[in-house]
Formats: C-alpha cells, sequence, structure tokens
C-alpha cells in the first residue's frame, strides 16, 4: 500500500483487511492519485485513475441531461473479479475509490466496508493546507515526490 | 407487489424476528426485505452472503455436503439463513426473544415455496 497522505493510512489499511480487496485505487475527482494498494507499475496507475475519473465525470454528466442527482457507484461484475467505482465527499474536496476485488469476497461487503472508510476518510482529513500558485519549476519536483510515495523509487 | 413480499411478511411474523430478507449469494447483495426499521439491510445482507460463502466451503471439505441451515448467535440476537434455489439466501435476523425453532421452521417452508 502506498499513500500520498499519512493520514489515509490507517482507514485504508482497516478496508482492505476488511474488504479483502485485491486492488484500491483512490483518487480526486480530476484523475490525481491519492493512495494505490496493489499495483505494481506507475503506467497501470496513472491509467486506471485518469480512466476512473474520466467515467465519473461522464456518468456525472448523463445524471445532469437527466435531470437526476448524481450516480454514487457504478459496479461492473466479471467472471472472476468485479469492480466498484465510486465517489465520495471529504473536507478536501470529491474523491474516487476504484476498488477491485474476486472471489473470495463479495460485493455487498465491499460496498459495506467502502462505506465505513469514506465515513472514516471524512472523518479523519486534516483542514486543507493553503497552497500557493503551482509555479513550473516546482511542479517536476512535486510530482517527482508523489511517484516517489507511491511506488517506492 | 414483489412476488416475495407474502413469504418474507410470513416469516417476519414469527415472534422476536426483526426481519426477513432475500439475498444473492454470491454478491451478498438485498433481493427483497421486509425488515424493521432499525436493521441495517445491506450490513446483515453481507454478513449472511460471506458465512454462507465460507460455511459451504468448510462443510464441503469436512464431507457434511452443503449447509442447509446457517444459524449464528450474537449477544443481542440472533441470524437465520437457509438457501432458496441456486443463488439466492432467505435470511431473518431476529432478537434475544426469537422463537429460533418456529423461525427456523417458516424459513426452510419460505425457501420451499421460493425454489
Amino acid at each position: 500500500m502506498r499513500v500520498l497522505e499519512s493520514w489515509v493510512s490507517d482507514p485504508l489499511s482497516r478496508f482492505l483487511t476488511e474488504s479483502a480487496a485485491r486492488v484500491v485505487l483512490l483518487m480526486t475527482s480530476s484523475g490525481q492519485v491519492v493512495a494505490q494498494h496493489g499495483f505494481t507499475r506507475s503506467v497501470d496507475v496513472m491509467s486506471a485513475a485518469a480512466l476512473g475519473a474520466g467515467i465519473m465525470a461522464s456518468t456525472g454528466e448523463i445524471a445532469r441531461i437527466m435531470g437526476s442527482p448524481r450516480f454514487g457507484a457504478l459496479v461492473h461484475q466479471g467472471s472472476d473479479q468485479g469492480m466498484l467505482l465510486a465517489g465520495f465527499d471529504t473536507p478536501r474536496g470529491r474523491w474516487i475509490g476504484l476498488v477491485v476485488y474476486g472471489p473470495e469476497t463479495s460485493l455487498g461487503l465491499v460496498q459495506l466496508f467502502f462505506q465505513q472508510f469514506t465515513d472514516e476518510i471524512a472523518a479523519a482529513a486534516p483542514p486543507e493546507e493553503s497552497r500557493g500558485p503551482v509555479l513550473a519549476e516546482n511542479f517536476e519536483h512535486e510530482l517527482n515526490a508523489s511517484l516517489r510515495a507511491l511506488f517506492g523509487r | 407487489m414483489n412476488p416475495h413480499a407474502s413469504v418474507l411478511k410470513r416469516v417476519s411474523a414469527v415472534r422476536g424476528v426483526r426481519g426477513a430478507m432475500l439475498v444473492s449469494a454470491p454478491d451478498g447483495l438485498v433481493v427483497a426485505e421486509a425488515l424493521m426499521d432499525d436493521v441495517d439491510g445491506r450490513a446483515i445482507a453481507a454478513l449472511a452472503a460471506a458465512l454462507a460463502a465460507r460455511l459451504r466451503r468448510a462443510a464441503g471439505s469436512a464431507g457434511l455436503g452443503s449447509p442447509c441451515v446457517i444459524h449464528l448467535r450474537g449477544e443481542a440476537g440472533a441470524l437465520l439463513a437457509v438457501p432458496a434455489g441456486e443463488e439466492l439466501l432467505l435470511v431473518a435476523v431476529g432478537d434475544r426473544e426469537t422463537n429460533l425453532g418456529l423461525a427456523r421452521l417458516e424459513l426452510l417452508e419460505a425457501a420451499r415455496s421460493i425454489r
């Protein structure tokens, strides 16, 4: 498990233990990765984060066109693995969780513990620090620091 | 009206039973329910399906075949589950005063009518 912000560690660790999920990716609604478990290649994480955020944005737009509240979660069930993609509000803004699970658990359990996880995240989130403008000279440094935190290199 | 409503209502009528539900066994989701307001159907469904899956594997390994009745007794109540067809579980949740014998009979009878 790799996290960008340490306060995410405990709730995420509990969720992984309780739900028996295989892969978890936490990201902001713009696709910026916050934490990941189960990925080994950075390119896979970046692709999954971009696709996950894109799917949530697309379904949100469909909901808007239909005049309904935004969809809370999306589930794909395969023959061997299933995937839950769900958005949730935190004091740091709206985040998205992508969870892949196998036959050793069930969608019901994953959803149940994901709800508890999002409640814990909302309660544990510290107030956001005010940040200065993003400067070109800082961007690469911050990007590399994030990649080191997420992949240990 | 849900075709299973009358079955769930009959199980729920047993003394002490706080609700009955039909659960999808592979994914632990609620299919139909008749629950009191303070009973968390999602949690019960996930628990029942997880128990059934684990017990089916363990009982099979022990040479007992698939479980016909699952009975979990907690400090504050009890959960009963019986298979109802290929991929469904019929589940009842009750308090400490539940007439468990009658609840089990009603569940088995109800499961037969669903199969």
